[in-house]
């Protein structure tokens, strides 16, 4: 197949990219290594939309995140993915941290952030009564919000598709050749062939850079470690809370997530394994120590979910985006935070340099830049609920009862691309709540096996090797009648 | 005359938990003597269980056009101990056709153990 | 088994009861007894029973029905009660919201969303098992990690297996049972970790479902770690100290490919939450008058919902005094407020219900901290005079103390409050 553009990585970014070019008159593949999009470092991505005040105004990250967050409202209205500017405040436990505060808001007015401004402890307590009592000053910042960041790339990826990119999920990406003309990309199903190639890999786009002779740059995977806490404490904080930020994190926040749950974290921590995942006793410890001077209300007995995430920070730490030496193999690499929020205008960023690269660029006129708004039942009045239950049946079951998930949604989320049980979870909610899927589990296998016509033990938590359920022994063995049993007349 | 066995049981009638030793000789296999129990219960279960241990077996068979795939059974009366897993090996290869009611046999003198497998439940056909 | 009788709803009814476990099936009935006319059970499940219908094991019903039966009979012989009657069952349904007028949002597969009045509310949702998170294992966040329940709903009901080689955490009688039955469907049960320095399940459960097959049980040891990328591949175990704290030091690796956690029941109360009931932080569950009515009037609860009950047939006494009480309500014939509040005391957790009444016969349900022999329990008055006092020959935590208490006994103290005591006896 042949490509006038290839993205490698289907996370947001690759998400956003994919979209944008789909504007245009251009045959567009994503190629995504995992078995569905958004399962890299997105999957477990804070879900913040930086107010646009953190990165400096002269770097990269610094013009983009503001540049980004002014594009998600419309992306929401037309992708119909939840999206709320809650604020944030960023706030100093001491004098010394106070600088940091002049330094955000003298950002916000060189970017020319309207509203950022600077909060005394009073106004704190009326605002944000669960906060702690030491904290001496605030910088508050309206331009912040919340996305669900599986749903945005969902959504980004699913309108690219309707718009003709060819989304390939389950397509590492194991060799690039340039032959002259052609960047020709090797996949163990497929060989590939595109004009240009944009390298949005992630955690391994030091290795596709390598892999395109242009490996001049390394990748530093960091963790995240991330806490759930139970819908309980929803509503307790109303905005997102920072602490003055260190020079390579932004610290451990307390993040009301567009669901209203609240996550704490998270840590930042340097690994070498770009697969390690894993949570540690030291990070709970971590994180919940640094949120408890925050907020003395928030403990450890809340916790309903942990899982961890790795950012992919590049040397120097900043974003790196733009043409290579090699013709036609462009980075957007090194996209650690404020990555999501500035991926929309990484995205644009993309098409300048594709424009500039001499790639004629026709806009489309058959472009369907609204998508079909998923239900999303929980967040129905009781009006809407009851006509839409009227009108149909498929609405009619609840399947995940903490997050109040009707079969219709996870149905939905089915026909949408999930094929795995974190498909429909992070489509959906079902699963995420307080129980973790104790209940909805087996009816989710059931409807992943009856609509992508799979035995249960063909199903998976999320590709490879994840499978969810075994055979018994006889049905593995044959089920040949053993001697000395008479079968009654039942 | 060689030395008495000891053996020891873990009581099951109350959270007490009594350390029950039986004593036999080491030929006839008689029990000499039955210790540590603090009750009648205690010391009746500790000659039954050395003597003749016994379980009552619950298991599940396969069960065609049925809400579920498998129909659950138990044993009419309880089995020796020592066939409750040849019983339940057997088992995987009986297949039943619902409806079944609670109450039916399944499996009659499964493996020669004596014992009949009986549903636990009514099972309507579908 | 009864799934809906789906006859077209009322708009109204005199009671609806949340959950057609035994809790709520019994209730329905002896809601109908006291006097209620139309009685609405709602379950979620596709058919009623509830959590018994997977209990396929035997060991319920001694007190209730007189013999030991298993979970599906048990759960057969309460439905065969209500389908004798005229109750309205609808399965394959859910209770949305329930509002401040008793007003009930139900969504049912033949109406979808809509609204029913109810003059008298019962909560009998039952329980749901805490997972991985309440304990905070760290690790990765593979396949392969269940709850004893759901790993025991896909065996028995749906035929499938976790996986092939299998570790338990938590030895509560739910973990035993799974270790049993996973070992009878040939998956390896590699052991049974145990955090506490005593077992949490039953003597009977310890023998009949590990040394039968010969798993060992690893107290005062705990997994403390999680590997895998896609699958569990492995779990570190370590043992615990004195204060619980793992000691590293002394960890080990555990190759599997399925971790069963049974750490215990939590009362499913987002209902209860929602109708903002006042909680107990001890039970989880809602405080309950001796009528099993909790903090708004005409909303009552019975079973795990409130507490977590070692036995069905327990939740069966509770549910008919509850089913009874809302009958009654209904009637305009509840009895006279409690005048007596019980306050848990010395090793005792929490005792329900939460208030009782010097009038009438009451059977109080509580949970000891810590075991003890030859103890007694003691009902004291503020002023500190030991108004009753009963003899015990030991308590467990893991087992449901029960006091029946009768009106006699209360017969000079008038109202206030009781302290409950489970301590060593006085003369020693």
């Amino acid at each position: 197949m042949l490509y006038d553009v290839l993205i490698i990585g289907g996370g947001i970014v690759g998400g956003a990219i994919a979209r944008e070019l789909s504007r245009y008159e251009l045959r567009i593949a994503l190629c995504e290594k995992e078995v569905e999009v958004g399962f890299g470092a997105t999957k477990a991505n804070s879900g913040i939309i930086h107010g646009g005040h953190h990165a400096a105004p002269d770097t990269l990250k610094g013009r983009l995140e503001w540049a980004g967050n002014q594009l998600w409202d419309e992306l929401a209205a037309e992708l119909g993915f939840g999206f709320e500017r809650i604020g944030e405040l960023t706030v100093a436990l001491y004098d010394e941290q106070t600088p940091v505060l002049d330094r955000l808001l003298h950002h916000a007015a060189v970017k020319g952030i309207p509203g950022v401004e600077l909060w005394t402890p009073e106004r704190i307590q009326q605002e944000e009564p669960a906060l702690s009592h030491d904290i001496i000053a605030a910088v508050y910042a309206p331009t912040t919000g919340v996305v669900n960041p599986y749903e945005a790339c969902y959504a980004l990826a699913e309108n690219a598709a309707q718009n003709g990119v060819d989304i390939l999920t389950g397509f590492p990406v194991l060799r690039l050749h340039w032959n002259g003309e052609l960047w020709e990309v090797m996949t163990p199903g497929a060989r590939l062939a595109s004009r240009f190639v944009i390298n949005a890999a992630g955690l391994y786009a030091d290795q596709v850079a390598a892999m395109a002779g242009v490996g001049n740059f390394a990748i530093h995977p960091r963790k995240g470690q991330e806490y759930l806490l139970d819908k309980r404490l929803r509503g307790l904080v109303k905005r997102v809370i920072f602490p003055c930020p260190s020079p390579v994190s932004k610290g451990i926040l307390i993040i009301p997530t567009y669901d209203g749950t609240l996550m704490v974290g998270p840590t930042a921590e340097d690994t070498t394994d770009r697969e390690d995942r894993s949570t540690s006793a030291e990070g709970a410890r971590t994180v919940f120590d640094a949120v408890r001077r925050l907020a003395p209300g928030i403990n450890e007995k809340d916790i309903i979910a942990q899982f961890a995430g790795l950012r992919a920070s590049a040397d120097g730490e900043d974003f790196i985006i733009g043409p290579t030496a090699r013709r036609g193999f462009i980075n957007a690499a090194g996209i650690q935070s404020p990555g999501l929020t500035a991926a929309p205008a990484i995205a644009r960023m993309i098409v300048e340099i594709l424009q500039a690269e001499n790639l004629p660029m026709t806009l489309r006129n058959d472009f369907v830049g609204r998508a079909p708004h998923p239900v999303h039942f929980a967040a129905l009045s009781t009006q809407e609920q009851i006509a839409l239950t009227l009108r149909h049946p498929r609405y009619r079951r609840i399947v995940c009862r903490c997050e109040t998930v009707t079969e219709g949604e996870v149905i939905d989320a089915i026909e949408r691309g999930a094929s795995t049980l974190d498909g429909i979870k992070f489509r959906t909610r079902a699963g995420m709540g307080r129980c973790q899927g104790g209940f909805c589990t087996i009816r989710c296998m059931e409807l992943l096996s009856r609509l992508r016509r799979l035995p249960m033990t063909a199903l998976t938590k999320r590709g490879a090797d994840s499978w969810l359920v075994c055979e018994r022994q006889e049905a593995v063995n044959g089920d040949e009648r053993a001697p000395g049993i008479e079968v009654g007349d039942a | 005359m060689s030395e008495l066995v000891t053996v020891r049981y873990l009581c099951i009638g109350c959270p007490l938990g009594c350390r029950l030793e039986v004593d036999e000789a080491p030929e006839t296999h008689a029990i000499v003597e039955v210790r540590g129990f603090s009750c009648r219960r205690g010391k009746e279960y500790a000659i039954q269980e050395h003597t003749a241990p016994q379980r009552t077996v619950t298991t599940t068979v396969a069960i065609d056009h049925a809400r579920w795939a498998r129909l659950p059974v138990r044993s009419d009366r309880p089995a020796p101990k020592e066939m409750v897993l040849t019983i339940c090996h057997a088992l995987r290869h009986v297949r039943v056709t619902a409806p079944v009611k609670m109450g039916d046999v399944i499996a009659a003198n499964v493996a020669g153990s004596g014992v009949n497998m009986i549903a636990t439940r009514d099972m309507p056909g579908q | 088994m009864i799934t809906s009788n789906p006859r077209h709803l009322r708009g109204s009814y005199d009671v609806v009861v949340v959950g057609a476990g035994p809790a709520g099936l019994e209730a329905a009935v002896a809601a109908q007894d006291a006097g209620a006319d139309h009685i609405l059970v709602v379950d979620r499940e596709t058919e009623a029973g509830g959590i018994l219908v997977q209990c396929i094991h035997s060991g319920f019903g001694l007190h209730r029905f007189g013999q030991e039966l298993t979970g599906p009979e048990y759960a057969q012989r309460v439905l065969t009660q209500v389908v004798k009657r005229n109750i309205d069952v609808v399965t394959d349904a859910f209770v949305l919201d329930v509002d401040r007028e008793r007003r009930v949002k139900l969504m049912t597969q033949e109406e979808g969303v809509s609204l029913i009045d109810a003059q008298a509310i019962v909560l009998a949702m039952g329980a749901r098992e805490r997972t991985r998170a309440a304990i905070h294992i760290p690790g990765t966040r593979p396949a392969g990690i269940f709850t004893a329940g759901m790993a025991q709903r896909l065996v028995n009901l749906y035929g499938l297996l976790p996986g092939r080689r299998a570790v338990l955490l938590g030895s509560g009688d739910i973990g035993l049972i799974m270790a049993r039955r996973l070992t009878l469907e040939g998956v390896e049960v590699v052991g049974v970790f145990e955090l506490m320095p005593y077992a949490n399940g039953l003597n009977r459960n310890i023998v009949q479902c590990l040394h039968d097959f010969d798993i060992p049980l690893h107290l005062s040891t705990t997994v403390v770690e999680i590997h895998g990328r896609d699958r569990v591949e492995k779990v570190t175990v370590a043992p615990v100290d004195a204060n619980l704290r793992p000691q590293m030091e002394r960890a080990w690796d555990v190759p599997c490919d399925t971790l069963l956690i049974s750490i215990g029941l939590i009362p499913e109360n987002e209902l209860s939450e929602q109708l903002r009931l006042r909680i107990d932080p001890m039970t989880n569950g809602p405080v309950v008058t001796s009528t099993m009515e909790c903090s708004r009037n005409g909303v009552f609860a019975c079973g795990n919902v409130v507490h977590i009950h070692d036995l069905v047939d327990f939740v069966s006494a509770e549910a008919m005094l509850a089913g009874r009480s809302a009958g009654r309500y209904v009637a305009g014939a509840a009895p006279p407020a409690d005048n007596v509040r019980l306050l848990p005391g010395e090793n005792v957790a929490y005792c329900v219900p939460h208030t009782i009444s010097t009038e009438r016969e009451h059977t109080i349900y509580m949970r000891t901290r810590r075991p003890l022999e030859a103890c007694s329990l003691r009902l004291t008055d503020l002023g500190g005079k030991v108004i009753y006092e009963k003899k015990l020959r030991y308590v467990f935590p893991a087992e449901m103390v029960n006091l029946k208490l009768r009106p006699a006994v209360l017969h000079h103290f008038h109202n206030g409050a009781l302290r409950v005591d489970v301590a060593p006896r006085a003369d020693g």
